[in-house]
């Protein structure tokens, strides 16, 4: 089974990337956003969104989704940070999960977005990922992690 | 000027250790040169035809005189004993060793300097006007604002990966020194007419392969509103710019495709569900920011009298009296001056300055203006709040330095990318095309009947040198693997920003100084009364210029 961080280590589960030329995802790929669309039932509904899909398909059934999957097919496309940050200031509370080309060096910017599972093409990227996840321990900004940003923090 | 607190010091301390395991990391082959590159590039570090070159961050151009001598021992010690001063008011070094860079960045984090997001397509340093604080022509101070932003910008997790570069300027006066109608997004502080104040906000302007002027996105955002405001338009630009193309994927192509309206609604869509949220600025915050730009104990001085000692001093050695009308401004306190110095001496690369320079000029600004140095971005350097009493003092020092040029603002004020002989981008040299300018145009009683010129040089279509908003805009191009020059007309960095007109054929390396020559008798020819370079052209338009550079000689 892929291994990948969740909740801060490293474990498995059986999701597997979406099969493109299908109608619907077999078990255990995730649906693509197109499958995703086409379920009848989206309660308890997993989903691969693609650089240039966008949420807004996403946000009646935010309830619904238990998980989000955000592939960088390349790490230098950072249209999925934004992805993060809009579902989860839309109130998306389920998994959300990077998958693909980002590097260690992106977790902690990826975490602050909103993220809490990480799934590397690489594994062996694993232990450096987590070692980065919390490579800053002081922001200037607000995000999912923090939404106060310094300024009303300083003391 | 701001000081680091705790907060600030751990963030930057933080970089430095994160950048030291990324080089060790890449040197040890866990990183790739495609994965360390964008790694690199958003601490300012660039891998360049002779060496690497670091870009260090000069936030909105100032410097306390212990920073200069940290940069002065830096570019002793791990470079080769200059730095430049870019057209981005940063400061870059052209010859340090990767291997080094993270104890160079230790250096810088020690006087409170980084050169976090100084490249890559990230937000980059935040800009504005070397005259902030001083000029007589401010509503408000916008430097402030300007570390407002660079704080919100500062390592933002949404923003490093954007699809290209971003750079915002700010401007608080009546004249724009800040161009910030060439800016991604540009920042105009306005009066609300009851004393307090407010933000213009314009994007999608910029220079590079395709010039735009900004567009007006908008009119008034409440100062309170002003980060939410920007994290809605970059919001907009990470999710919607384009990324199939480098050459099409700053922000103003992305305004144009949608148009202004519609931009300015998705904008409006995303900051309604920001607006009033927890990066809504507070009055503290507000305070605070200006608490580090307060006016300087200045000595209450008679004008009139310090204003004609000065007089009498210029009369007697007229070389200083023409130092002091060149380079020296009005300063909004009675007795006091600005002064710009001058990086651009002939036989010297434009904005370049020695590691000796900049220690002689951290004893000035100690001695003569309350330790603080400010960046320009036409690449010089200035000393803001000089007594008019010590002008010459502080004159006979900079000329024992080489740096008393007084030409600011005239043509041999060359703008200049570092070109071809040092960026591995470039397609063409820029640093001998200015020196010969400069050479030609070195008789001073000459250059000072020419009238205000800028002149800007860039080596290639990413337009460092700013070429399209010079009176005279100089591009080095590439025709068949020669270097050549395409030069254009009329273009204007100020509120009444233009993208200058493209003269014709392209040039060779030698033959500029005499197209450039051929312009400025042109020039004369046709001026009425005080016209300057630019009126005269905006009057008569391109045709008389092409006519006698392109006529046959018979």
């Amino acid at each position: 089974m892929p291994r990948l961080i969740k909740q801060g280590q490293i474990t498995s589960d059986a999701w597997l990337p979406p099969v493109a030329d299908a109608a619907t995802a077999p078990d255990p790929h995730l649906p693509n956003l197109s499958q995703w669309l086409s379920l009848a039932d989206k309660s308890g509904s997993a989903v691969q969104l693609e650089p240039g899909d966008g949420i807004a398909e996403l946000l009646p059934a935010l309830d619904a989704i238990e998980l989000v999957a955000v592939n960088f097919p390349l790490f230098t496309d950072g249209r999925g940070f934004s992805y993060a940050r809009d579902l989860r200031e839309h109130g998306y509370r389920g998994e959300l999960r990077a998958v693909g080309a980002f590097l260690p060096d992106q977790m902690h910017y990826l975490r602050r977005c909103g993220f809490d599972a990480f799934q590397f093409n690489d594994e062996s990227r694993l232990e450096e990922g987590l070692r980065q996840l919390d490579i800053f321990s002081e922001h200037y900004q607000g995000a999912m992690d923090e939404p106060r940003p310094l300024f009303r923090r300083r003391s | 000027m701001y000081q680091y607190d705790q907060y600030d010091q751990r963030i930057v301390d933080e970089r430095v250790a994160q950048f030291r395991d990324q080089t060790r990391r890449y040197l040890s082959g866990q990183l790739s040169d495609a994965e360390f590159l964008p790694l690199r590039l958003q601490n300012g570090l660039y891998v360049q035809r002779l060496a690497p070159m670091l870009r260090i961050a000069v936030p909105y151009g100032l410097l306390s005189s212990a920073q200069l001598r940290k940069l002065a021992h830096i570019a002793r010690h791990y470079d080769k004993g200059y730095a430049h001063v870019s057209t981005r008011q940063n400061i870059q070094l052209n010859w340090p060793q990767l291997e080094e860079v993270p104890d160079i960045l230790a250096e810088l984090a020690s006087v409170q300097m980084h050169a976090i997001q100084t490249s890559g397509n990230c937000i980059r340093n935040t800009t504005t006007d070397q005259f902030a604080g001083v000029a007589a022509d401010e509503l408000e101070d916008p430097r402030p604002w300007c570390e407002i932003i660079r704080q919100w910008s500062t390592l933002h997790p949404e923003f490093a990966f954007l699809p290209r570069k971003f750079k915002i300027a700010v401007c608080a006066s009546e004249q724009d020194r800040a161009a910030i109608h060439a800016h991604d997004i540009g920042i105009e502080l306005l009066a609300d007419g009851a004393g307090g104040h407010g933000f213009k906000i314009l994007a999608g302007g910029g220079l590079g392969r395709t010039p735009v002027i900004g567009s007006v996105v908008c009119e008034w955002v409440d100062r309170q509103h002003l980060l939410t405001y920007l994290e809605a338009i970059l919001r907009v630009y990470n999710q919607h710019g384009r990324r199939d193309n480098k050459y099409k994927a700053r922000i103003k192509i992305l305004v144009k495709a949608m148009g202004v309206e519609a931009f300015r609604e998705a904008v409006e869509r995303e900051w309604a569900a920001l607006k009033d949220g927890p990066s809504t600025l507070t009055d503290e915050e507000i305070e605070r920011a200006k608490s580090f730009f307060t006016t300087p104990p200045y000595a209450r001085l008679d004008a009139a009298a310090t204003g004609a000692a000065l007089g009498e001093r210029c009369a007697a050695d007229p070389i200083f009296g023409n130092w002091v009308a060149r380079n020296t401004t009005a300063h909004r306190t009675p007795g006091y001056r600005a002064v710009t110095i001058s990086l651009k001496a002939t036989g010297v690369a434009p904005g370049d300055i020695t590691d000796r320079q900049l220690e002689l000029l951290a004893d000035l600004a100690d001695n003569f203006s309350f330790g603080e140095l400010r960046t320009t971005h036409q690449q010089n350097m200035v000393l803001a709040d000089v007594e008019e009493t010590a002008l010459y003092a502080l004159w006979q020092q900079l000329q024992g330095a080489g740096l008393a040029t007084p030409n600011i603002g005239y043509i041999t004020d060359v703008i200049c990318c570092p070109g071809g002989d040092y960026c591995s981008l470039a397609n063409a040299k820029s640093i001998p095309v200015a020196e010969a300018i400069q050479a030609r145009f070195e008789d001073l009683d000459y250059l000072y009947d020419l009238g205000p010129i800028e002149l800007n040089i860039s080596g290639c279509m990413n337009a460092c040198g700013h070429h399209h908003i010079g009176h005279i805009g100089i591009l080095g191009v590439d025709k068949k693997g020669a270097e050549f020059y395409q030069i254009s007309l009329g273009g204007s960095q100020s509120k009444e920003a233009a993208i200058g007109k493209i003269l014709g054929p392209s040039f060779s390396q030698e033959d500029v100084p005499d197209v450039v020559e051929k312009l400025l008798d042109t020039y004369v020819n046709l001026r009425q009364e005080e016209e300057t370079f630019l009126q005269t052209f905006n009057r008569v338009g391109i045709e008389p210029f092409k006519e006698r550079v392109y006529a046959k000689t018979h």
